[in-house]
């Protein structure tokens, strides 16, 4: 008999549960859905979350007894606490499901192709849902977007060279202002643009001022995140540039930015999605139109989240359903650039 | 070709100095001015919004604070009338926010503790995504998905709750109306803030010294011992200092809050009753309309709330910092 030499040792896993010590929890969980059913057939008890109050709970406490007999109190009681995180987890993840199930199943009816081609200049909102279309919202959050990435990408990554390249000595203030305007409520840099830009200078609402109030917004998010991503790249990268005799400069336009590259588009893809869906400082600087404007710089203009909120004010069901649709709209932006930045972020890292 | 050894010129040495050169003055020159910026802003944000509130802070006083009515209109003869005091919406504003984080910050917390020490690593890394992605969903989707699924599930919790606990005045609800409560608005914005209670406690949790961690373990802790021994204890001033920053959040939310709260200008104290607002949602509800003396009084409302959530998140970063500072 030979030995067969290619058999490696299987790694073994004894923390694990063995089938058979797992047998006792499959039959409390599987008692306990016979017996939470029949709690709920007798007692005044109803619906889908009294069973799940009920179910959760016995599990729990059949666990408690039955680890409490066998192990001690202890043991027992690390059981309730891994039970009750497990719950909070689990209660976390629902309102996600719920919320992009939702926006699916109610988005959907309203997609058609002239959404993509038609404005709200021929149709109002309570015209039938084929009627009319997103264009003009599409136009305006595009542009909302160039001009905010414009002006907050340089001067988010500037602020956090400052933060990781120069360290100077005001940084852990800056970082602590930045931490702190990442906390300003959408609503007031809408307010603060309409009392500074709209009331002091010439401009009056338009696509460009509208970009300026999600500048504040965004300006964070693109420091904080590019500020984490700069903090990685390695310092021997730093000193091999200056070793070569290259000035600071030098150093960081020619090997520390271009190594955090990957990273830094990351950041602008968050800061984007940050602003996309924001509503509140549009209210005060953006203006209301149902056609396209083509001029970001004078004029009403408007956007996805404008759209979905004056349908929703609206309240007819031809309107609601035109905002459900544009939730799915700008939701499937969010979420590509969601992904987008992740795919870039995994790259990078791995 | 040659070179004789006398006529090579013997260079001068180079003068080593540390003084940068001009591009690096340029550079950070530039980079130290830009990083000024968040500093300027803030103070502008609060300069501006003060100067343009000031009509309204200085012709209704004390009164813009903690008076609770909010009329302003023209009488027959053309004199003007107002009497504008946010109090009753700063008192909404933190009843809903007292609302969310009572709801969201246990919920975060943990969800938190699950993710940090007992989550298998795939269930983790989905767990964090969903998280993730809940920090990005707009507003606009919390309240309308509020609006139209929260709701109905809400007012069905308020009404046990109201069987249950309604002798508490709290809980009390004279007329039968229980939709677009405070509480309808408070479980919202309890969604909206798991996100970010959710991670920084997770980041807190992470700072946790390992070989404290470990000595619960030598010493014949489970996890939950540990936990209770040493996770707790040290991440408890970090998580209230998370759970400030969702507090800050909750402070500031508009458009979620204006879809699902049936804006009434009280102070409502009866936190399953359907009437109440808050001042960001009170500020979008009159814009429209506003008067000259009224919109400044807006922007006077817009800059307590900038004060308020800034030191709100300034106190709550200063802990949190602390806390992660503790742990290196």
């Amino acid at each position: 008999m030979s030995t067969n030499i290619d058999a490696v040792a299987k790694p073994q896993r004894p923390w694990m549960k063995t089938p058979r010590e797992l047998l006792p929890s499959i039959l409390i969980f599987i008692a306990t859905i016979a017996i939470s059913q029949a709690i709920i057939m007798a007692t005044p008890l109803k619906g889908k979350l009294g069973y799940a109050v009920v179910f959760v709970t016995l599990v729990t406490i059949f666990e408690y007894i039955y680890t409490r007999r066998t192990q001690g109190s202890k043991a027992a009681t690390d059981v309730i606490a891994s039970s009750i995180m497990f719950s909070a987890a689990f209660i976390v993840f629902l309102p996600v499901l719920s919320i992009l199930t939702t926006t699916i199943i109610k988005g959907v009816p309203g997609l058609h192709w002239s959404l993509f081609t038609e404005s709200m200049f021929n149709a109002s909102y309570q015209s039938p849902v084929e009627e009319g279309g997103l264009l003009h919202a599409i136009i305006g959050t595009l542009f909302l977007i160039f001009f905010s990435l414009l002006i907050s990408v340089p001067l988010g990554i500037l602020t956090a060279l400052y933060l990781t390249e120069i360290r100077g000595p005001g940084s852990a203030f800056i970082q602590f202002m930045v931490q702190a305007m990442s906390g300003v409520p959408s609503v007031i840099a809408g307010l603060f643009i309409y009392a500074s830009v709209i009331l002091l200078t010439p401009l009056d609402v338009s696509a460009f001022v509208g970009s300026l109030a999600l500048t504040i917004l965004m300006l964070p998010t693109v420091t904080r995140t590019s500020t984490e991503v700069l903090k990685l790249i390695p310092n021997d990268l730093r000193e091999a540039g200056l070793a070569m005799g290259a000035t600071q400069w030098r150093t960081v336009a020619m090997i520390v930015v271009p190594a955090a590259r990957s990273g830094l588009l990351t950041a602008t893809i968050l800061g984007v999605a940050r602003i996309a869906g924001e509503t509140a400082p549009l209210i005060f600087t953006l203006g209301v139109v149902d056609g396209s404007n083509l001029n970001p710089f004078s004029g009403a203009s408007s956007s996805l989240p404008i759209y979905i909120w004056r349908g929703f004010g609206l309240a007819t069901d031809e309107a609601v359903q035109r905002s459900w649709t544009g939730i799915l709209v700008l939701l499937t932006i969010i979420l590509s650039l969601f992904t987008i930045a992740r795919a870039i972020g995994a790259r990078a890292k791995g | 070709m040659s070179q004789t050894l006398e006529s090579r010129e013997v260079p001068q040495p180079r003068e080593i100095h540390n003084k940068p050169r001009f591009s690096d003055k340029v550079f950070r020159g530039t980079v130290t001015g830009v990083s000024l910026l968040s500093v300027a802003l803030l103070t502008l944000i609060g300069s501006f919004l003060l100067i343009k509130g000031y009509a309204a802070f200085k012709s209704e006083g004390i009164g813009f604070i903690t008076g609770f009515t909010w009329d302003a209109y023209t009488d027959e003869a053309g004199n003007r009338f107002t009497n504008l005091g946010i109090g009753a919406m700063l008192f909404g504003t933190l009843l809903i926010a007292l609302v969310a984080v009572v709801i969201g910050v246990p919920l975060s917390v943990l969800t938190a503790l699950y993710l940090s020490f007992y989550a298998p690593p795939k269930l983790k890394k989905l767990l964090i995504t969903v998280v993730d992605l809940m920090a990005s969903f707009p507003s606009i989707l919390y309240g309308m998905w509020g609006y139209f699924v929260l709701m109905p599930m809400a007012i069905y919790w308020a009404k046990l709750i109201n069987k249950a606990l309604g002798w508490i005045p709290v809980f009390e609800v004279q007329q039968n109306l229980f939709t677009r409560s405070p509480w309808v608005a408070g479980v919202v914005l309890a969604v909206m803030i798991i996100p970010i209670v959710t991670s920084v406690s997770r980041e807190i949790f992470a700072q946790t010294p390992l070989d404290r961690i470990q000595a619960a373990y030598a010493l014949g802790s489970n996890k939950w011992l540990m936990i209770k021994t040493v996770v707790l204890p040290f991440g408890a001033n970090g998580v209230v200092g998370g759970a400030m920053l969702g507090l800050g959040r909750a402070f500031g939310e508009t458009v979620a809050v204006f879809t699902v709260l049936n804006m009434v200008y009280t102070i409502n104290w009866h936190v399953l009753f359907g009437a109440g607002g808050n001042v960001a949602s009170h500020i979008i509800l009159r814009w429209g309309e506003a008067s000259d003396i009224e919109t400044s009084a807006l922007l006077a409302a817009g800059f307590i709330l900038f004060l308020l959530t800034l030191l709100v998140n300034m106190l709550a970063d200063f802990i949190v910092k602390s806390t992660v500072k503790k742990g290196n």
